[in-house]
């Protein structure tokens, strides 16, 4: 919605960073002198394409200050940014999306990977991502696209995926969350404890899921496996048989009235449960922590059977290059290198490289994000509102209790076009 | 050149033919049809480059093959098999499709018809009971006044007035009529209509009020005269009349709802499927052609509406 069209022109862009390429290496050879003010006369600018998870004032007013890059948010959905990156490669210059759109992207040609040895913190990077495993060693689910899977490539121009570590990274990784049903304690009076209860009767006409068909149909699998009524080899890539079978039990339940609508954004979700429409529905940590700043109790309530997670992670468009890869780098050093990581903690979602981001918080603000402790003072947004008093404690606990607790995370099938198809069907019936 | 031009002047206009030498050369330099190109030139480019040729990518692109991530170049009938696929087997049940055209075209004549009758009734006001030309602008100016706000504004506004505990809900709770808030008020196919209604009616008023102030007065006195009753001279007079404005109306509205996905969306709880909502999830989806071809399907219904209401009114003729 508040997208910004940029009308510079490409051709001009691209001379200009040619002559600057050209003078900047005529200085570096030492061969002219009186030359190398021609460089810093191009501001360094990069055009940002991403969804607003990551983009923020602050951010980019910091990193103007500590590296004199100027970022150029373009904010879209996440399918619209795929959208863009498959039509458009060229005018963005750094991406920022999640890691099941990979499936899309890579094979598209049109994102260059990142060379792992020109990040700094790349060996901090949390072993969720590396590895699978949360600091503290336990395992997390791997249903879906988890990251570890999409994480490498063979080489640098390859289309596949490597099984093992290599220093051709798809996407540095940024931000993630462990996601759950949202719910209004005030309106439910009993604790909630099971995916299941999104399908209860009790709640008929005051439910609701997500209308983006690759993560509603995730949360109707959690609710599905919940009840008893199946078991998935993988949530994240079913059968045909298996998206059958889910978009039944979530077309009946549609048809009997369990649900008041459906969300596609954001505020959709915080203005269904804010305003009493709905009382448990999928939601994203951000939209309850808005629903609470409001003044309206509400939950993100963890369950037994895990959390679904998603997580994203920047690369670059394959037509970067030069300077402007090398202010990529810069830039991607500078986002792990705490300030970014500390600003998206404070805003319920995870920094992915832990030590910079904890250097960058006060050791109370840490215990309450990332320890589950509770909060020893006053728990403040990052635009300095109030988001919790004193005494409270972290919906799901710390870090390791709520990434350890990951079930499967949000992934593109290889029936995709065949579930799409499905969940309109759903939302016709 | 001039002579052979002129020669052909003679041959084809011979009305132009038979003025005077001096105007003969002047308009063999510049033909009237050249001014008639020059006029139509502007509108004929913006309609070629932002209509027509879209649309020709739109027919071809539609006849690609896809896979999950581009566009493959290469004849392909998969976008409209993957559209209606099942269909037949499922008869005598409506599939997908059927079912969502059927929802569409429903809502599409409810606020067809109820936009007819309101914005008919607040035009005869406007152009019957209004003597004074100052107060028929003031009033039509009046009318436009919910314009000056965002679309997505004025449907959002009535999320709070519909919403379970919202406005109308707590005050029919108050007075005591219901004794428990009334659900059908927002996320419904009413919630749907009301918005679309509020949102067009006045793409109705205007195009009728302007048939219907070109109404000779003296008509409507003649019918008087002859003994007409108000009825009859509304069914024989002003309503034939009005036809071309009625028609122009009807062809905003219906053209308007049958594309439009996102009123439908947000004030039907994203549960009501609209034709434009599953052109907007095939493009999600990166499934170009499959979009392109529904897009194609669209318009085809549309266009053979508007066909047949043209053939009941020739605009053309009217104008």
């Amino acid at each position: 919605m508040t997208e910004t069209t940029r009308k510079t022109g490409v051709s001009r862009r691209t001379l200009l960073k040619g002559t600057a390429g050209l003078a900047g290496f005529a200085a570096g050879s030492g061969a002219i002198t009186g030359f190398p003010y021609v460089m810093s006369a191009e501001p360094k600018v990069l055009r940002y394409l991403g969804t607003a998870v990551n983009e923020g004032d602050d951010i980019s007013k910091q990193c103007l200050k500590d590296t004199g890059i100027k970022i150029e948010y373009i904010t879209a959905t996440t399918d619209d940014v795929t959208k863009r990156v498959m039509t458009q490669p060229n005018s963005f210059d750094v991406l920022d999306t999640e890691y099941f759109s990979l499936k899309k992207l890579v094979p598209s040609g049109n994102i260059l990977a990142l060379d792992a040895k020109k990040i700094k913190e790349f060996d901090n990077i949390t072993p969720v991502f590396t590895k699978g495993e949360t600091p503290g060693g336990k395992k997390i689910g791997n249903q879906g696209t988890a990251p570890w899977k999409v994480l490498y490539l063979e080489g640098k121009d390859s289309k596949t995926f490597s099984k093992s570590a290599t220093e051709f990274v798809t996407l540095i990784p940024t931000v993630y969350n462990a996601d759950t049903l949202g719910i209004r304690p005030d309106l439910i009076k009993r604790p909630i404890s099971s995916w299941a209860e999104l399908l209860n009767p009790e709640f008929k006409g005051k439910a609701s899921i997500l209308n983006i068909p690759s993560i509603g149909i995730m949360d109707a699998a959690m609710v599905v496996e919940a009840t008893g009524k199946y078991k998935y080899a993988d949530k994240g890539n079913m059968t045909k048989e298996e998206i059958d079978l889910t978009m039944k039990v979530m077309t009946e339940a549609k048809k009997a009235g369990q649900f008041r609508a459906f969300w596609k954004d954001f505020n959709e979700s915080v203005n269904l449960m804010a305003s009493g429409e709905t009382v448990i529905q999928s939601m994203w940590s951000p939209a309850v922590t808005k629903v609470r700043s409001m003044g309206i109790a509400c939950t993100f309530q963890p369950l037994k059977e895990g959390y679904r997670s998603w997580a994203s992670g920047f690369c670059v468009s394959k037509g970067v290059s030069g300077a402007k890869l090398d202010w990529a780098y810069e830039f991607v050093n500078w986002f792990l290198s705490g300030y970014a990581g500390a600003y998206l903690n404070r805003q319920g979602y995870y920094s992915a490289v832990l030590s910079t981001a904890k250097a960058h918080m006060e050791p109370y603000e840490w215990a309450y994000w990332m320890e589950g402790k509770p909060a020893e003072k006053d728990i403040k947004a990052p635009d300095g509102s109030l988001l919790e008093k004193a005494g409270a404690v972290r919906d799901g606990g710390s870090y390791e209790d709520r990434m350890g607790g990951v079930a499967c995370w949000n992934a593109v099938m290889d029936e995709n076009d065949y579930m799409v198809r499905k969940w309109n069907e759903f939302i016709a019936a | 050149m001039t002579d052979t031009s002129d020669e052909l002047l003679q041959q084809t206009s011979p009305g132009l033919a038979r003025g005077s030498a001096q105007t003969r050369q002047k308009a063999a330099r510049l033909s009237p049809s050249f001014f008639s190109w020059l006029q139509a030139g502007p509108m004929m480019i913006v309609f070629l480059a932002f209509f027509l040729i879209p649309l020709v990518f739109v027919v071809i692109v539609s006849f690609w093959d896809y896979n999950e991530y581009q566009l493959l170049p290469a004849f392909s009938g998969r976008g409209y098999t993957d559209t209606f696929e099942g269909c037949i087997a499922q008869l005598p049940e409506l599939c997908t499709i059927g079912k969502t055209y059927v929802k569409t075209l429903k809502l599409c004549f409810m606020v067809w018809a109820i936009t007819l009758f309101v914005g008919f009734w607040v035009a005869y006001f406007l152009a019957f009971h209004i003597k004074s030309k100052t107060w028929q602008m003031g009033l039509s100016l009046l009318c436009t006044i919910p314009f000056w706000t965002s679309n997505v504004i004025r449907m959002i506004a009535w999320i709070p007035l519909l919403g379970r505990n919202g406005l109308v809900n707590s005050g029919l709770l108050k007075v005591g009529v219901i004794d428990q808030p009334v659900e059908w008020l927002l996320y419904s196919e009413f919630s749907v209509v009301l918005a679309l209604v509020h949102l067009f009616t006045f793409f109705m008023v205007v195009p009728i009020f302007n048939s219907m102030v070109r109404i000779d007065k003296s008509l409507i006195e003649a019918a008087y005269d002859a003994g007409a009753t108000g009825f009859q001279t509304l069914v024989n007079v002003i309503i034939p009349l009005a036809k071309p404005g009625i028609v122009i109306g009807s062809i905003f509205v219906i053209t308007i709802v049958m594309g439009d996905f996102i009123t439908i969306g947000v004030m039907g709880g994203q549960q009501i499927a609209a034709a434009g909502k599953i052109i907007e999830t095939r493009l999600n989806a990166l499934q170009f052609p499959a979009a392109a071809a529904n897009a194609v399907i669209l318009l085809a219904i549309t266009f053979l509406i508007i066909t047949m209401m043209s053939r009941i009114v020739d605009i053309r003729k009217e104008l």
